[in-house]
């Protein structure tokens, strides 16, 4: 505890995530009120003067979507993250094992996947499968794998030339062997941290993929699409607009926080 | 040998290429709905489909397809849209006027802000500067810039009334005009940018502060600013240009939200009405479009890395 209060950005981190999950579960089985429900006679009413944060363009009350919103947003991510660092992490100690001409040819795929941005992806998917929560898991994902894969490799290849899997070797561990006891523990900080701030990095586009009408369909609130029914009232509500994305900034602002002080915690070579 | 490794990039650059843009035309052809029936409307006879088709090429087997597809696109010629009914390439170099400047300012505006904060506060590091730099450079990288872009509407176009909400009135109204559109999108796009720069231009300046040639620098009893910003900071550069390289899918992305929400003719909103319209063609063409930029622009970042740092040369072979 004491060692918490002595590192700042780690403790703010923590409590922001902390404090969303938190939300985010509570929605489940409690919001100040049902959030898709629609009361028109107390539409576009200021914070405070109905409900906490305001009501939207249907009465509907903002604090209540924000919660649901949360866990959506977070579910969302989770998922497209838990998939993209699973394969990814897979891949990586995979081609670390063998190396050789797999290593080009799994960097060159990295590559091509990297090359189109999940955004335009989404677009693609969403084109045939229909916008959901699904597409959006799916092109995040997409998107991730290639990031965790190149950071598992990165380290997975240095644990490789260390002296303890050079003896595994000459032992007769087999490849696979080694890479479950020796490799994945030892780079398993590198990945935790790679899991924060990606986690930081699919909220972002979450909530622009449900900006565009790519996410969740209505009535589901989410943070992305509050903020593009809230772009119409722009001048008459603007609570509407800065609610959502002050639970975008606070989300991604919490988890690269905590991601940061995980790597000063987990990975002290790259303090600078 | 140089020549010989940057030959070998380029041929993966090629493969890179072929192999993105059969994965997207697989991709769209996926799709369902014919773009003749879409183009036709539900009343056609079954006759006048068939030879819409036919005339579109699509009675053609895939392979057929994409390589009559891929070898006019090396012509320029990408095909004609089906809703807008003017050929694609027209279409994509019309937005391009609007996507380009706006980019490039946005990346101007992400370096004026980010290289001068990240000197600054590498230069006075732990001072209360360097803290609030470095805040302010995390909040930046959390604020989606849609987010920002409504922010910014909301004090410059409704509040003050200083900027237009979004909409082009096109350069041929007048350069003013037309860069006042995109002040306020460009803020929006390089806001996050500029926090992803302000960190890495910190952490460069930081580590070069440390060799040799500045503490040469500094005991020959240059002052310490004229060590930090003669000395140091264009040799921190090199980094501060790579993430700048890397950034450019972010860029990418950001530009599609953000011209969608000020409303503006770039190729982010075409892309964003040709999904909605199912205009496949257009899609498929946008899409490659922006990932054959990125692609360019990731060997560009090799190259760099390559001129600067003579390991490389000898280590990669």
């Amino acid at each position: 505890m004491r060692y918490l209060l002595r590192r700042p950005i780690l403790l703010s981190g923590l409590l922001i995530t902390t404090f969303l999950f938190v939300v985010a579960l509570l929605s489940l089985v409690w919001t100040p009120l049902p959030p898709t429900k629609m009361q028109i006679v107390s539409k576009l009413k200021p914070p405070l003067s109905v409900g906490l944060l305001g009501t939207d363009h249907f009465g509907r009350d903002i604090a209540s979507m924000l919660m649901v919103g949360a866990w959506n947003s977070l579910s969302t991510s989770l998922l497209a993250v838990a998939i993209g660092a699973t394969l990814g992490t897979l891949v990586g100690v995979f081609v670390a094992a063998v190396r050789g001409f797999t290593e080009t040819l799994v960097m060159r795929g990295c590559d091509i996947i990297f090359a189109v941005p999940p955004i335009l992806s989404a677009m693609m998917l969403g084109a045939f499968m229909g916008p959901g929560r699904f597409t959006a898991i799916i092109a995040i994902a997409v998107f991730m794998v290639p990031v965790f894969a190149r950071v598992t490799l990165g380290a997975a290849n240095q644990i490789w030339t260390r002296d303890y899997v050079t003896a595994a070797i000459g032992m007769g561990r087999n490849r696979a062997k080694i890479t479950i006891t020796h490799i994945l523990p030892n780079i398993s900080n590198q990945i935790i941290v790679q899991v924060t701030i990606q986690l930081g990095l699919a909220i972002l586009t979450e909530a622009g993929l449900s900006f565009l009408g790519l996410g969740m369909p209505p009535p589901t609130p989410t943070w992305g699409r509050m903020l593009s029914d809230a772009q119409t009232y722009l001048g008459q509500a603007p609570w509407m607009a800065l609610m959502p994305g002050m639970a975008i900034a606070l989300a991604v602002l919490g988890l690269n926080m905590l991601g940061d002080g995980l790597r000063d915690l987990l990975d002290p070579r790259d303090q600078s | 040998m140089i020549l010989l490794l940057i030959a070998r990039r380029f041929l993966g650059l090629l493969l890179t290429l072929l192999i993105v843009s059969v994965l997207i035309f697989v991709v769209m052809d996926l799709l369902p709905g014919d773009p003749a029936s879409v183009m036709l409307g539900t009343s056609a006879t079954p006759e006048t489909l068939a030879a819409l088709q036919r005339q579109l090429g699509l009675d053609q087997p895939l392979a057929v397809r994409y390589v009559t597809w891929a070898l006019a696109a090396l012509k320029g010629d990408l095909g004609t849209s089906y809703t807008y009914g003017v050929p694609v390439a027209g279409l994509v170099g019309e937005r391009l006027a609007v996507t380009v400047p706006l980019s490039l300012l946005a990346v101007a505006l992400s370096i004026i802000i980010a290289i001068p904060l990240g000197v600054i506060s590498a230069g006075r590091r732990n001072s209360l500067v360097d803290y609030g730099a470095s805040v302010l450079s995390q909040v930046f990288i959390a604020v989606p810039g849609f987010w920002v872009g409504l922010l910014l509407v909301m004090l410059f176009s409704v509040t003050l009334g200083w900027m237009p909400a979004g909409g082009f009135p096109g350069w041929n109204a007048g350069l003013w005009p037309a860069l006042k559109a995109l002040i306020l999108p460009a803020v929006a796009l390089a806001l996050p940018q500029a926090g992803v720069l302000t960190r890495v231009t910190r952490t460069a300046v930081l580590e070069v502060m440390n060799e040799d040639f500045v503490r040469t620098a500094r005991s020959k009893g240059l002052s310490e600013k004229t060590a930090l910003w003669v000395h140091a900071v264009p040799n921190a550069l090199v980094p501060v240009v790579t993430i700048l390289g890397l950034q450019f899918t972010f860029l990418i992305a950001g530009a599609v939200l953000v011209e969608n929400v000020f409303n503006l003719p770039g190729l982010g909103r075409l892309a964003y009405q040709a999904l909605t319209q199912r205009d496949i063609i257009v899609m498929q063409n946008v899409i490659l479009f922006f990932s054959g930029l990125v692609i360019i622009m990731n060997f560009l970042v090799d190259l760099a890395y390559l001129a600067i740092d003579p390991r490389l040369r000898a280590g990669v072979r």
